[in-house]
């Protein structure tokens, strides 16, 4: 068996009433974790943008991807290849920032391009949005000094661009739910 | 032109053609019930809100058009999911419109309320709350239409009680009808791809033991004509599921039968062996297929199906076809025309009479003195006694295989069943809403004991609206398959599996239902009670045919094991062929 790897979908629904549950629901009956999910209307807004992050094997994902592409309500479903995709998330945290350790923190939101967007008595509040593995890496960092609460958002992604010889950028993403 | 939100929901009903619909009414759908009164519509008041499910289904299979149950908020909505869950696995195209409470009370636990949007949102094709009386037509049209094309199935549509309430301002809505459908994520595909069409007439012509694996796709696609002219074309054998059976005719000398765990030892093998399966319309269900790792390890297969998430879902195919059966297999006609000849297939034909002639179904009626009653007998002789175009309804277990092997399906939509769910109960209600369909034929429900106790009541229905259905109940006086199961595979403890062939007393529940009951116990007396029966047409009959309660479904391959395992009968043990 092939190890599991994390897949990001992204889901083109009608921004209806129940589509995420019909969307999660198709996960779960199957016992698939979904690792991180975001949503928001996209440009159009008829539509909204469902970005899924699953942990799973490829084969049993199909299915799951076929099953969402019966869905009434889902008009496109793209598997974005992590290695071709841009993927970002955005963190707020709250750390503790005594008076002896607030210049390393603050130092360390400079190094990581973060935010400060709260100031407390002996605690920080601090944005910090870039790619999932840099948000990882700050939270470790961050962890010595003592979080008190984290929120992210889970991830969003787009493909990345391919530049053909005409320079036009075509879309690496690649559709789903089509057979044959 | 003004409407409230109730008569809107039931011209709308009108407007998509229906004629007939079953239903129960209480509280939060009484509103739409009052325009039923003035509208053409007949509507079938069903005792328990499962038959209305069932026989909405039974409606559909028989005529091809969407069946319509409705039913109130709460616990009428919940007796049908049942129906809605087997509709969804057999693919059969019905609306149910469930009433909900008013739409400020939706989320309080208000009395009968139920979130049956929730509930059922993973066994209907599609469901949707309506939140505005302005709404109704357009969901109601959408509803029709996703039930009814691509891979048909069940669609729920909840009404809060307000918007369809006259005494309440949410009700008024402008009338209209859409002209056209607008659902951006819902385009199925009917046309198959050309070049994969090619490639199946290629691997055809290069085939030397090909079998057509026909599933209930070609009797939704209608595309029994089409798969007979390809069967004839190409001189292949066709086996057909449980779900397809009538889809090709049993007296066609290409036309192997039903494969599967109860299947016969022809259809099972000649698919075991094959070196191509052409599946049109079919899932590689797992009753079908036993052990998947062992199903028809040389076969390629070229698989058709309307429904893109069945290609690939089991069994990889080789030759993956989206589309329509009808439009796929017409196709696949003018390519393997223009191929030209087929191999010869003599040896494989051969071979597949050699398996007929040597392993036929079979089994004993004796006429002594104590020899009891077989349900096989009572079978063929309500095949024999019968119109050949009688629908045949049934239950699901052993009265079920029984029936499925031993009547001879010659004409399509004769056999209506309950194949993925495996309801019980499904007969007599599906055989009421076949009937209220074809009311000019003979349809006959052949139910189990067991099955018949769970939805009998409806005959009530029956004898009230007049739907003159016949039921015969195999009656061994026990849950026979699972008794069955039970007598192979756990050592003979029966538990929990008697019945009693005489409590109830099912002559005198017929008859108090408004039925005529007849009891039959000897196979002298069966032939002259199935004429007495069909000669009745005015009201319903059963007829409790007292069945020998050792008699087992052969043959059998046992669940998880290979289909190279067939066990044909008793003598065998388990041991398998």
């Amino acid at each position: 068996m092939a190890a599991p790897r994390h897949h990001i979908l992204s889901v083109l629904v009608e921004n209806k009433a129940g589509v995420l549950a019909r969307v999660s629901s198709l996960f779960a009956r199957r016992g698939f974790n979904i690792y991180s999910l975001a949503v928001a209307p996209t440009d159009d807004d008829r539509f909204s943008r469902i970005t899924i992050v699953v942990d799973v094997e490829s084969t049993p994902l199909e299915q799951v991807t076929k099953q969402l592409f019966k869905l009434i309500n889902v008009v496109k479903i793209s598997e974005l290849d992590p290695a071709s995709a841009v993927e970002r998330e955005m963190m707020i945290l709250t750390v503790k920032a005594e008076p002896g350790t607030r210049g390393q923190v603050i130092e360390l939101v400079d190094v990581f391009q973060g935010r400060i967007v709260d100031v407390g008595h002996d605690e920080l509040t601090i944005e910090l949005a870039g790619p999932p593995s840099k948000l990882d890496d700050f939270e470790d960092l961050m962890r010595a000094y003592g979080i008190v609460a984290l929120q992210r958002t889970g991830r969003v992604a787009l493909p990345k661009l391919e530049r053909t010889a005409h320079g036009l950028p075509k879309s690496g993403m690649r559709p789903l739910g089509k057979v044959g | 032109m003004k409407l409230n939100g109730g008569q809107a929901l039931i011209k709308s009903l009108e407007m998509e053609g229906v004629e007939v619909m079953f239903g129960l009414p209480g509280g939060a759908i009484l509103p739409v019930y009052d325009p039923i009164i003035d509208s053409p519509i007949r509507h079938i008041l069903v005792r328990h809100e499962q038959g209305a499910g069932h026989m909405a289904e039974g409606y559909a299979h028989a005529t091809g058009r969407p069946g319509v149950a409705m039913v109130t908020s709460g616990p009428g909505a919940t007796n049908i999911v049942t129906p809605l869950a087997d509709a969804m696995m057999d693919s059969i195209p019905i609306v149910v419109i469930t009433g909900q409470v008013p739409s400020a009370a939706i989320g309080t636990d208000a009395f009968q309320e139920c979130d049956i949007i929730g509930v059922t949102r993973s066994i209907t094709k599609h469901n949707e709350l309506i939140t505005s009386a302005q709404d109704i037509p357009r969901v109601i049209h959408e509803a029709f239409h996703i039930a009814t094309t691509g891979r048909p199935g069940p669609v729920l549509v909840d009404i809060p009680k307000d918007i369809v309430d006259p005494n309440n301002p949410n009700s008024a809505m402008d009338w209209y009808w859409p002209d056209s459908i607008d659902l951006p994520g819902y385009k199925p595909t009917v046309k198959g791809h050309p070049r994969m069409i090619r490639e199946a007439a290629k691997l055809i012509a290069e085939s030397r033991r090909p079998v057509i694996y026909a599933g209930g796709g070609i009797l939704k696609a209608r595309a029994a004509e089409a798969l007979r002219e390809l069967a004839e074309l190409t001189g292949i054998s066709v086996v057909t599921t449980l779900m397809a059976r009538g889809a090709f005719p049993d007296s066609h000398p290409l036309c192997l039968g039903m494969p599967g765990m109860h299947g016969n030892y022809t259809a099972i093998t000649s698919m075991q062996e094959s070196d191509l399966l052409i599946a049109l319309g079919s899932r590689f269900d797992d009753r079908v297929t036993g052990k998947v790792g062992a199903f028809a390890p040389g076969a390629k297969i070229i698989h058709v199906d309307v429904d893109p998430a069945e290609l690939g879902k089991v069994r990889r195919p080789d030759v993956p076809i989206v589309g329509d059966c009808q439009s796929v297999i017409v196709e696949l006609i003018r390519e393997v025309r223009e191929l030209g000849a087929q191999p010869d297939r003599a040896e494989w034909d051969a071979q597949l009479k050699a398996w007929q002639a040597q392993f036929p179904l079979h089994y004993d009626q004796g006429w002594g003195e104590g020899d009891a009653l077989k349900p096989q007998f009572c079978i063929e002789q309500l095949r024999d006694g019968s119109p050949e175009d009688t629908i045949v309804v049934s239950g699901v277990g052993q009265h079920q295989m029984w029936s499925s092997q031993f009547w001879r399906f010659n004409h399509p939509y004769t056999w209506i069943n309950s194949g993925g769910l495996g309801t019980m109960g499904f007969a007599v209600p599906a055989a009421i809403g076949a009937k209220v369909g074809m009311p000019g034929r003979t349809v006959w429900a052949i139910d189990g004991d067991g099955c018949f106790q769970m939805t009998a009541q409806e005959l009530v229905t029956a004898s009230a609206e007049r739907i003159p259905v016949k039921v015969a109940i195999l009656n061994n006086a026990y849950l026979g398959m699972v008794r069955q199961w039970q007598e192979l595979f756990y050592e003979e403890r029966y538990s929990e599996v008697y019945l009693s062939p005489d409590l109830p007393d099912y002559k005198m529940w017929a008859e108090a239902m408004g039925c005529v009951g007849m009891r039959v116990e000897h196979p002298d007396e069966v032939a002259p009670a199935i004429e007495k029966a069909n000669a009745i047409d005015d009201r319903p009959v059963v007829i409790d045919f007292r069945v020998d309660w050792t008699e087992k479904v052969y043959p059998m391959v046992a669940a998880g094991t290979s289909n190279s395992n067939v066990i044909l009968g008793p003598e065998m043990g388990q041991g398998g062929h």
